[in-house]
């Protein structure tokens, strides 16, 4: 018999060594995330899956689950602080979603679609921010990067190229690339690296392919990312292939 | 019957692509026009806004004229609301944001090679570029936004029709769009 937490109201069964979030998506129950991803480590940095437990605020990809826990997610109090954080990701960065190639298959776009925002409310930055076109095969628009180092995980931890980095604190804080000209040219990145497959906006992308699914016919327009979150994580514990957080739990 | 609801619609820094999908609700527009009339719009040709219940612009602000029309509408509207992705976040006029204003005049009117004797334009009648464009409400409150590029008739229809009937406008997964 294996132990459950509440999870608003309803019991979420895991697995020892899972966390909050873990569970909930193994189990079918979606919490807004963006830094997450099933296959690397917790980072714990977009604070999009704060939850409340016992009614403190916690991000749930880093809290490990428990017997008994008490957890509220999909209340409007946390998801109106959700679209808040969100908002200020779009007004901080240049998000165009109509001229943007990775729109449809935007993980922020449709985070804020769940999240019905409907304006990013806020004064725009509107930051002056360089392309790199000088890799052959992959362009990089640091015009909407969110600083979640999916990248800079995927990169060092999986293709073990260490292409990726974040340089600068606060708001300077910026994503670059090791090499000493600080363009992507002068690395050994490569199509193939896990590293292109990560990016949940549209900053790392593949040239010449942009178009070639029709807007309108993408990832996110076909089914929200609440389901399609459900889809690309691990059913049961210790499926996780690569899951460093969900070691030992098979 | 109560009396029709007063609309009035303009585009700014906008393509009138908003206004199209306005069209596209198709022959919901009859069941609209039982208790909607038009004010100032491009619909009406009518040049400026009287008392309204609802105002609804299109595009953002990036000249004088564009502040000007937007406060007339403020002043007028009981309720505005900013429609399609120029309006709530300044769209594709706004990516000349990061550009300087007078090296993008002088390489489009001076330096791009084919304009040989051209000069930038300062006709007393054109109303002035702003240094940056901006959404709406960075200029006005507004009550509404329905995000888009443009939203798509049914949006509209959706959005309208809550707001009439005095819900809360809500778009779910296939009408909250923002490209």
């Amino acid at each position: 018999m294996t132990d459950t937490f509440q999870l608003d109201g309803a019991p979420v069964p895991f697995e020892p060594g899972q966390t909050v979030m873990q569970a909930a998506l193994a189990a079918g129950r979606y919490i807004p995330h963006l830094c997450y991803h099933p296959e690397f480590k917790p980072h714990g940095s977009c604070k999009l899956c704060t939850v409340k437990v016992g009614g403190r605020t916690t991000a749930s990809c880093t809290m490990p689950a428990e017997a008994g826990l008490n957890v509220e997610s999909n209340i409007e109090e946390l998801n109106a602080l959700r679209r808040t954080l969100v908002q200020m990701l779009f007004v901080e960065g240049n998000h165009f979603c109509p001229s943007c190639e990775a729109s449809g298959n935007c993980q922020l776009q449709a985070t804020a679609y769940e999240l019905q925002m409907m304006t990013p409310r806020f004064n725009e930055f509107y930051p002056d921010r360089p392309l790199d076109g000088s890799h052959p095969d992959i362009l990089l628009d640091y015009n909407r990067c969110i600083l979640c180092e999916l990248c800079v995980r995927a990169s060092s931890e999986v293709d073990g190229k260490h292409v990726f980095a974040l340089a600068g604190r606060g708001i300077t804080k910026h994503l670059i690339v090791n090499a000493r000209s600080g363009l992507l040219k002068d690395t050994d990145m490569a199509l193939t690296d896990k590293a292109m497959q990560v990016c949940p906006v549209g900053v790392i992308l593949q040239k010449g392919v942009g178009f070639r699914v029709p807007i309108g016919e993408r990832r996110y327009d076909q089914r929200p990312v609440s389901a399609q979150a459900l889809d690309d994580a691990p059913r049961q514990a210790g499926v996780g292939g690569g899951c460093t957080a969900c070691e030992g739990t098979s | 019957m109560s009396r029709k609801l007063r609309v009035a619609t303009t585009s700014l820094a906008g393509c009138f692509g908003c206004h199209m999908s306005l069209l596209d609700i198709d022959e919901r527009l009859f069941p609209l026009l039982d208790i909607v009339e038009f004010d100032r719009s491009p619909l009406t040709d009518i040049k400026h806004c009287g008392p309204c219940d609802i105002g609804i612009i299109e595009g953002g602000i990036c000249n004088a004229e564009n502040v000007h029309v937007l406060r007339e509408f403020r002043t007028h509207c009981k309720i505005l609301i900013s429609i399609g992705a120029c309006a709530v976040t300044g769209g594709l006029p706004a990516q000349r944001n990061h550009l300087d204003l007078g090296a993008c005049l002088t390489e489009v009117y001076l330096t791009e090679p084919g304009l040989a004797h051209g000069h930038i334009p300062n006709d007393p009648e054109l109303p002035l570029p702003l240094d940056k464009v901006h959404p709406l409400h960075e200029v006005v409150k507004i009550d509404y936004f329905i995000p888009g590029c443009p939203p798509s008739g049914d949006a509209i229809w959706k959005f309208l029709t809550d707001l009439i009937a005095g819900k809360t406008p809500e778009l779910r997964h296939g009408l909250i769009k923002y490209d």
